[in-house]
């Protein structure tokens, strides 16, 4: 246990892959997955005597992201070189922005613990990605088929306390980008990579303490458990008057452990100058204006109007609004969904609605449900009249999206519409209590639980079928 | 007839008229290069290119079909493309450079030999290159001058009709004045600079470097224009430049910046040019002294920029893709190693200079502060433009030098591009022409300078003088 308080300070460093046809300064593709160096030219190989070419589009994108992040647009921005060696990186250099980012002073609003928190970023620049290095025994190879793909860098500023609020800065971070749709933010595919600056301070002080850098985390999930470890670690340090060591440390996914990347930190020094081979320049009112009108709603307005128009609770807003795509959809199943009370719909679309998509492995907006929008309403409807029983709707949900039969013609074929009629009931209730007299005697002894395994004997019976509010009747009248 | 002497539009006539064909112009060339060029070296890798270069776009040989031949910095698909450096040992470029692929449209025959060059175009008298230095046709025992200096001397000598050089601090026009030929260096933005193998981007310049003034306004109107490949080309239109070739200069305002006659010059560099002055003079020009108040601060701004530019053009060549590479046991020491081997002596000299000034903590001080100057210098120039159509100065303080007079002492080598470099700092236009010879019978070179894109003044200002002056018909005896 800790003796003293402490408190964490993180702050995050996002680069985001820009979704455009063709590479930041050349014409090649940008497609992830090709074979190594099929999507290369001189320009994005670096060969002696190319010249890049700024790709207007990345540019475009760069600047909604900024809009999208409540940053300023730099009228007068300019691109910059930052040297280092590495074999990835062709030219030795890397095109990005140092003094005059595309767009600064920005803020993202998280929602944690029912709370709205306030991060505040710094600054969004653009500039190319590296290659990669493909190991192999004792040879290094270098594929340059990522090399130039236009990157976004997103810089906050370390207003961010705890490992949840980072994965919920990154998670929000996310779905704004994908509203936008400029990426992929993707992971797995190195769409979209965080590195995390880190340190802790002791409750109250005001000065930062020493930070570690956090690189190599996989996921949102990595960042969060890298950053609790990493917190718990500096803690242990200071709480036995060690000094936490200003280093870049690498998440260890395996041992769930961060590692010192190296002991000596050799002194950076990138050597920014002006790229002389791009010309300053200047981004009219008029594009920003343009580009400000071309940004749809974002999700943080979609929740706020979602709670206002359809009564949604702010973690159900949260849910449907996390993807652009689910939220659209959804919306128009809540507008389609006749009746004035739309809970029964919201429900179904933060509940079955993911579930089945999470089983199916797709994106909830691309689960095809047979019949669409009307045999999903019609099924909420049979569920909610007490035509047919939770369970039933359920189950029916799953086998229609797996068979590609509409719901109702699933319930219809296989006649699973609820059985209400105490009449119809009885007999099954009858045998459910002669083959369980454990639990009959135990209700009878006054535990109240025990007639919940009856009802489910019940429903057993019935194949699902029974109404249970019914059944529990039924075995109440009888049992007393 | 001896077709190696003429000029291009001089073989452009003939083939026009049928009486010579292209191949006759062809081996002519190629057999005065194999007479000549053990005595220059203007051209490298003699014994391992076949010449010239198949242009594919132009199968028949067309009336424009004269060959030209390019400095070893511009990039030749599928050919050698070295800059005279042992690091970019066999590199072949995969694609041409847009001058390249503007001249081939042209119907032009590419040269497969290249022109020597200080490597990376670093210096003033083509002493700097790994294929050994080239000599002046006037005096084999000088420099040609640099960094084009294979470019000027194989055109001086007749070993090439008219070529490419590029032009970063004097590095077209110093060579020309000292091989009394004529180079361009076009405004910054006026010729595509794409295939142009860097040396410090917001200087460099690729222009023509041709026995008389016409042919350099020809090859202008072939190589200028916007390029969509490279973003510092401006997209302005290009004028026919021969319509500039008229003889006449009455009426036309030149200045005499005080500050390039002063300490420093050959006292017959000064009489020669002041002759020069004299008879544009009397040809109706209107001459007066004018200012450039920040000229003396050119050469430290310059080799802080170029420097400073080039450390960071030269970090590719780094043994990974192409060129030389020096194997060692880990990726750091083989960096080493290779740019150790590969780079000579300048290059590593202006590659930490470079670094030097790039650095954290010194790069206001250096870097930035010399951007500001570049900017006086530049209103310099405006202010002066302002009021004048053109500026004429020496191209050199000195007519060539001997090899190996000054490779020793960078210092006194980089003040020999005092008069050109302003030049490249304001991004202005401006030609050297021949206008005399010293005593020892060495040419020395005028230099016009105009404002930006206003390359067609030059061209008349050159023509006019060259019309009325015998120096650009007097050939070196070889």
């Amino acid at each position: 246990m800790s003796k003293k308080i402490y408190e964490p300070v993180i702050g995050l460093e996002v680069h985001i892959h820009l979704k455009t046809k063709t590479k930041a300064f050349c014409g090649c593709s940008t497609e992830f997955g090709g074979e190594p160096n099929t999507q290369v030219c001189p320009v994005c190989l670096g060969l002696p005597g190319s010249l890049p070419v700024l790709n207007r589009v990345a540019l475009d994108y760069a600047i909604k992201v900024g809009l999208a992040l409540n940053c300023t647009i730099q009228e007068y921005t300019k691109f910059d070189r930052k040297h280092y060696y590495y074999p990835d990186l062709p030219k030795n250099y890397q095109i990005s922005q140092y003094d005059l980012p595309l767009s600064k002073d920005g803020f993202l609003d998280i929602y944690v613990e029912d709370k709205t928190k306030r991060i505040r970023i710094k600054r969004v620049h653009l500039e190319e990605d590296a290659g990669k290095l493909i190991h192999q025994d004792d040879i290094s190879l270098v594929d340059f088929n990522r090399t130039g793909i236009p990157l976004l860098e997103i810089v906050s500023e370390p207003d961010i306390n705890s490992p949840i609020e980072a994965y919920e800065y990154l998670t929000a971070l996310k779905s704004i980008v994908e509203y936008l749709g400029v990426s992929d933010c993707d992971m797995e595919k190195g769409s979209l990579r965080c590195d995390a600056n880190v340190s802790v301070r002791e409750k109250g002080v005001k000065e930062l303490g020493t930070k570690a850098e956090l690189k190599n985390m996989n996921s949102f999930k990595a960042v969060r458990d890298a950053l609790a470890y990493e917190i718990e670690r500096q803690i242990e340090l200071l709480d036995n008057d060690e000094a936490v060591i200003q280093e870049t440390r690498l998440w260890d996914a395996r041992e769930l452990k961060t590692f010192s990347m190296r002991t000596k930190e050799e002194a950076k020094d990138y050597r920014y100058f002006p790229e002389p081979d791009l010309p300053p320049f200047i981004i009219s009112k008029e594009k920003i204006e343009q580009i400000q009108r071309s940004i749809p709603e974002l999700p943080k307005e979609k929740m706020l109007r979602f709670i206002r128009e359809y009564g949604l609770s702010e973690y159900d807003a949260k849910v449907i609004c996390s993807s652009r795509g689910y939220a659209e959809i959804t919306e128009e199943r809540i507008k389609e969904f006749p009746d004035s009370d739309k809970k029964p719909m919201v429900n179904w679309s933060i509940g079955p609605i993911l579930e089945a998509a999470g089983n199916f492995n797709c994106r909830p907006e691309e689960l095809k449900i047979p019949g669409g929008n009307q045999e999903l309403i019609k099924l909420i409807q049979y569920q909610q009249e007490g035509k047919i029983s939770n369970l039933v709707a359920k189950s029916v949900f799953n086998e229609s999206i797996a068979s590609g039969i509409p719901p109702s013609r699933i319930i219809e074929d296989k006649n699973l519409f609820q059985i209400s009629q105490g009449s119809i009931l009885q007999a099954q209730v009858e045998e459910a209590i002669k083959e369980n007299p454990k639990s009959v005697q135990a209700y009878k002894s006054g535990k109240e639980n025990a007639i919940m395994f009856l009802v489910g004997q019940v429903m057993k019976k019935t194949s699902g079928r029974a109404n249970p509010k019914v059944v529990q009747e039924i075995l109440k009248r009888r049992l007393s | 007839m001896e077709l190696y002497k003429l000029t291009a539009h001089e073989l452009i006539d003939l083939l026009k008229d049928k009486k010579v064909t292209q191949q006759e112009i062809l081996d002519c060339l190629i057999s005065r290069v194999g007479s000549v060029d053990s005595k220059i070296n203007a051209y490298v890798r003699k014994d391992t290119v076949s010449y010239p270069i198949p242009n594919t776009q132009y199968p028949i040989p067309t009336s424009n079909g004269i060959p030209v031949s390019i400095k070893d910095n511009i990039c030749t698909e599928g050919y050698n493309t070295e800059c005279c450096s042992r690091i970019l040992e066999g590199f072949k470029p995969p694609y041409d450079a847009t001058v390249i692929a503007k001249l081939k449209n042209a119907g032009a025959l590419i040269l497969g030999l290249k022109t020597n060059m200080d490597e990376f175009a670093f210096g003033s008298s083509t002493e700097n290159s790994c294929f050994g230095p080239t000599h002046n046709p006037w005096d084999l025992e000088r420099v040609p001058g640099g960094s084009s200096g294979g470019s000027a001397a194989a055109v001086a000598a007749d070993e090439a009709v008219w070529a490419l050089g590029s032009d970063t601090g004097g590095s077209i026009r110093q060579p020309a004045s000292f091989c009394s030929i004529v180079g361009l260096k076009p405004t910054y933005g006026r010729v595509s600079r794409y295939g142009l193998i860097a040396f410090a981007s917001s200087l460099d310049q690729i222009g023509p470097l041709t026995k008389d003034v016409t042919d350099s306004a020809l090859l202008m109107n072939i190589i200028s224009g916007k390029d969509n490949r490279d973003s510092t080309s401006v997209d302005m239109p290009v004028p026919d430049y021969t319509r500039s070739l008229y003889n006449d200069v009455k009426g036309i305002k030149i200045g005499m910046p005080k500050e390039y006659f002063v300490e420093g010059i050959d006292p017959e560099v000064k009489k020669i040019v002041g002759e020069a002055i004299d008879k544009l003079k009397t040809l109706g020009a209107e001459l007066k002294e004018v200012s450039l108040p920040h000229t003396e601060y050119a050469v430290p701004v310059y080799y802080i920029i170029a420097t400073a530019e080039a450390s960071s053009n030269l970090a590719r060549f780094d043994g990974v893709q192409y060129g030389l590479r020096v194997r060692d046991k880990n990726i750091i020491d083989m960096y080493k190693k290779t740019r150790g081997r590969g780079f000579g002596q300048e290059a590593k000299r202006r590659v930490i200079l470079g670094t030097f000034a790039l650095s954290h903590g010194y790069y206001d001080a250096y870097y930035l502060r010399a951007l500001k100057v570049r900017t006086l210098i530049k209103q310099d120039f405006d202010k002066v433009f302002s009021d004048f159509d053109c500026i004429v100065t020496p191209t050199s303080p000195t007519p060539a030098f001997k090899i190996g007079e000054k490779v020793n002492d960078p210092l006194k080598m980089y003040l020999s591009d005092i008069y050109t470099i302003s030049a490249n700092l304001a991004g202005i236009p401006a030609i050297s022409i021949p206008c005399g010879f010293s005593k020892k019978n060495l040419p020395v070179g005028l230099q016009i300078l105009a404002k930006p894109f206003n390359e067609e003044m030059l061209f008349r200002v050159a023509y006019t003088y060259e019309q009325n002056t015998p120096w650009h018909k007097i050939k070196p005896k070889l």
